[in-house]
């Protein structure tokens, strides 16, 4: 195991590449998926507003 | 109709709530196959191939470095077809696509031009040098940015869309000289290693082979599932007036009055 991790003594270049691999793709990922956490609060809370507007008397609307 | 030639499929995929749909159901299997494979080939790169008589183990960097390079042209190509089916027939869907291509475009390019540089310094004893095959990767990233800003600079989505998949085209004349940069020029960089038409001619043993294969294999389904993944998100932030956004976001369509939410 240790042999292996050590990579012929080549270690500190096999591996920081590795983990660039891992930690760019991993970026890749799950940025979208915050993005699309972000957008479906925004257009939940759009919705909302939109709602309460629409089931509102028409004289209680207040001016804005 | 001018495009009832095509098949049925083709419109109904290309609207955005089964895209959306379907993007959905494919994904988790794309990404699932890449992950499979992934841990395949690089069991076989880093455990079962044996060490390079020349390099020892700083070789074993090819196994994520030439698959992300032609990740960076294949993602590139790709851009610039969907990009010129935006600019062309104005199919929102390709548009779309076109741009969600660039961050997974940007981080193969960014991955392939680290993992060189983690490579040359023992091979070469240099991080960087200004050579044809690192440069005009390097111009590649650049390429990137720039669609990736141009479509960010435009308040209307839409026209940023087409104006960098416009870009995305003129950049296309960068793909063949990363590709035949290491053959027109004279560089630091190593020639081609794995010849796909005559495949006799690759300059790589089996055991060294099989691995890079099966690792570019996952990078491409890989780059599936994330492409259809951020499709979707863009898609739900284009379309997010639509009726199939709000019934999909509120689980209630807008005009309903009274109903809990």
């Amino acid at each position: 195991m240790a042999h292996w991790l050590a990579m012929g003594g080549y270690a500190i270049y096999v591996w920081p590449a590795y983990a660039v691999f891992v930690i760019v793709l991993a970026w890749d990922w799950f940025a979208p998926a915050l993005r699309r956490r972000r957008l479906t609060r925004e257009l939940r809370g759009r919705l909302a507003r939109e709602h309460t507007r629409n089931t509102r008397a028409p004289h209680a609307e207040v001016s804005t | 109709m001018s495009r009832s030639y095509l098949p049925h499929w083709v419109h109904w995929l290309g609207s955005p709530p089964n895209f959306y749909r379907f993007a959905g159901a494919l994904r988790p299997w794309l990404m699932a196959v890449a992950l499979v494979s992934a841990v395949i080939g690089l069991y076989g790169g880093l455990l079962l191939a044996p060490p390079d008589y020349q390099q020892g183990d700083a070789y074993r960097i090819i196994f994520i470095h030439v698959p992300s390079a032609w990740m960076s042209l294949f993602i590139y190509a790709t851009m610039a077809v969907a990009g010129l089916v935006a600019l062309v027939w104005r199919v929102k869907l390709a548009e779309v696509i076109a741009m969600e291509c660039a961050p997974t475009g940007a981080a193969f390019t960014f991955i392939t031009l680290v993992t060189g540089s983690l490579w040359g310094k023992p091979m070469w004893g240099t991080w960087w040098t200004w050579d044809a095959r690192l440069t005009s990767e390097l111009v590649l990233l650049f390429l990137y940015f720039g669609v990736i800003g141009l479509y960010n600079a435009f308040e209307d989505r839409r026209r940023g869309a087409r104006a960098a998949s416009l870009l995305a085209l003129v950049g296309i004349v960068n793909l063949p000289i990363v590709h035949y940069s290491v053959q027109w020029w004279n560089t630091l960089h190593q020639g081609t290693t794995v010849n796909f038409l005559d495949p006799a001619r690759s300059s790589i043993a089996p055991s060294m082979l099989w691995p890079l294969l099966v690792m570019a294999l996952a990078t491409h389904l890989y780059f599936f599932a994330s492409l259809l993944g951020r499709t979707r998100t863009g898609l739900l932030s284009l379309e997010s007036g639509k009726q199939w956004v709000r019934a999909l976001v509120g689980g209630q369509p807008a005009q309903t009055t009274g109903a809990p939410t």
